[in-house]
């Protein structure tokens, strides 16, 4: 526990279910996250992360339960919240500029014509703070994988949010530019509650203050609780991990009983 | 130059509102055209072009048999062209699954009442010149229409340049960012029925689809990001146009399917010299 850490909460899931055209996706789900955890969202394809990560935004709607997100309802505090979708999802040749992307964080606060200069001030600020000042011109689709996952992570900072959010960021991206990744997290970390969905485990520990397991079940540890036996638990089956290393792919995770 | 005395003959004025049309027209084109190039509908809005045919036989219709003056085949055309982008818009948002074949449905059936319309009017109509285009039929009034359409579909587009490019972009940030992309995508098809609808008497509706892609997909090979984009499509849809009905006069071709050649000869060099270069480097 760092001086940082506060005793507020950032989101708070109360007795929680979700089905999906009658298939439970997620049950009995309660769950408490502190502001300025950085915690990780794991489990096996199929378990329910983007689910759960799509109710914490507001974009789904429990059938049972409540979710309270810095405060207030998930619609209400949607501005509030910085998300980083996974950049591999976009249309590659969409002709849309860097500082455009960045930009789009901002959109609540005009309804029409041009941003304000304070909204171009903001958007300039977050892509200096990834690193990438000197490409604002340059067209999204002409940049690197990792440069478009930083370029997204500014255009969540330019929101200016209390909580940031990040659905597989490491998938499509090469080493380098995950440990450079995992650099700017940490530092933004300092200021922000930060939440990652992923199914690549091995990375959780290092830098990760606690650890959500998500297989219909949602369980928080602490990342020192997380041990083979515990990962054996939460994938449903003896799974081969544990030896590789700190990559591997998503076949590599599990080997029955996933969906 | 034979094309540009005949634009200053009055005796055919015909050609001047042509080229006068078509040049206006090319601003929402570009526009317009960016959009739907760059979101991937142009299956959408091809639907919409044909489902334009209904209303106009449905304002012929009026006019002829019912007597109703007010309600001609542009007025029709514009009723339809909303009513198509609406329906089209809710069944692309809301069918989660056969959203093509829902919407090729409506693209027949849309031309089907059209042509159902026009065999009970009274007096001989040849469809050919709604679906295909005929300058010959372009009067004062047609450009006045132009204009307005053309200053409204501008206008929106300019106004909400953000919000639309972030809808194309990426729907589900814009909802997150308190945006209701569902009601700008509706108004985005809108649009584009509106810009359709200025040009079918120039190029037809089974054309016009060309029209609003060809220049916007040219533009792509050259422009760094969507505003470039628009400025691009705008000056090569007035170049397809202008050199079309100057070399339909010149030639005593129909206009439309010339410009639509000239654009299709364009587009294919465009992309033949951008593969080209991207395989180079």
């Amino acid at each position: 526990m760092t001086a940082a850490s506060t005793t507020e909460t950032a989101v708070r899931i109360h007795d929680l279910d979700f089905a999906y055209n009658g298939t439970p996706i997620l049950e009995n789900v309660n769950l408490e996250i502190m502001a300025r955890d950085s915690l990780c969202i794991v489990g096996p394809n199929g378990g329910g992360k983007t689910t759960l990560l799509k109710l914490i935004l507001g974009l789904l709607k429990p059938d049972r339960g409540d979710i309270e997100v810095l405060r207030q309802t998930p619609e209400k505090s949607r501005l509030h919240i910085g998300y980083v979708p996974q950049y591999a999802r976009f249309d590659p040749q969409f002709p849309i500029t860097v500082l455009e992307v960045v930009l789009m964080g901002r959109l609540d606060r005009i309804f029409c014509g041009a941003y304000a200069r304070q909204d171009r001030e903001a958007a300039e600020a977050a892509l200096a703070e990834m690193g990438l000042a000197d490409l604002a011109g340059r067209l999204f689709a002409e940049i690197s994988g990792g440069q478009r996952q930083r370029v997204l992570i500014a255009r969540a900072l330019a929101a200016e949010g209390e909580l940031l959010i990040l659905d597989e960021p490491t998938a499509n991206i090469d080493a380098a530019s995950e440990e450079h990744l995992f650099e700017l997290l940490a530092k933004l970390n300092e200021r922000l509650t930060v939440m990652l969905v992923t199914h690549d485990i091995g990375f959780a520990s290092k830098f990760f203050k606690s650890i959500v397991c998500v297989n219909r079940q949602v369980v928080l540890h602490p990342t020192s609780e997380l041990t083979g036996e515990l990962i054996r638990n939460m994938y449903g089956g003896d799974i081969r991990m544990i030896r590789h290393d700190h990559r591997c792919s998503p076949e590599g995770h599990c080997s029955h009983g996933i969906s | 130059m034979e094309f540009l005395n005949a634009l200053a003959d009055p005796a055919i004025p015909f050609l001047r509102y042509a080229l006068a049309a078509g040049i206006m027209a090319s601003l929402s084109f570009g526009i317009i055209g960016t959009y739907v190039v760059a979101r991937r509908i142009t299956y959408i809005a091809g639907a919409i072009a044909h489902c334009v045919l209904g209303g106009i036989g449905a304002g012929l219709y009026c006019e002829h048999k019912l007597g109703i003056t007010w309600f001609g085949p542009l007025s029709g055309a514009i009723v339809a062209a909303l009513l198509a982008a609406i329906i089209i818009g809710l069944v692309s948002l809301h069918a989660s699954q056969r959203e093509d074949t829902a919407i090729g449905a409506l693209w027949a059936i849309g031309m089907a009442i059209g042509l159902l319309f026009i065999a009970k009017t009274p007096g001989y109509i040849e469809p050919m010149s709604y679906l295909f285009g005929n300058i010959l039929l372009i009067s004062e009034f047609d450009l006045w229409m132009v204009l307005v359409l053309d200053i409204l579909v501008v206008g929106t587009a300019v106004l909400f340049y953000h919000k639309f490019l972030a809808v194309c972009f990426d729907e589900e940030y814009a909802r997150l960012r308190g945006v209701r992309t569902d009601l700008y995508y509706l108004l985005l098809l809108c649009l584009t029925a509106l810009t359709v609808v200025l040009l079918v008497r120039v190029v037809g509706i089974v054309m016009v689809i060309a029209l609003l892609t060809l220049p916007a997909a040219v533009a792509s090979n050259f422009a760094k990001g969507l505003l470039q984009m628009m400025v691009l499509a705008t000056l090569f849809c007035s170049f397809f146009i202008g050199s079309g009905l100057a070399i339909s006069y010149s030639f005593d071709l129909p206009s439309g399917p010339t410009i639509i050649v000239i654009a299709g000869l364009v587009y294919l060099l465009a992309t033949g010299l951008g593969q080209f270069r991207a395989r180079r480097n």
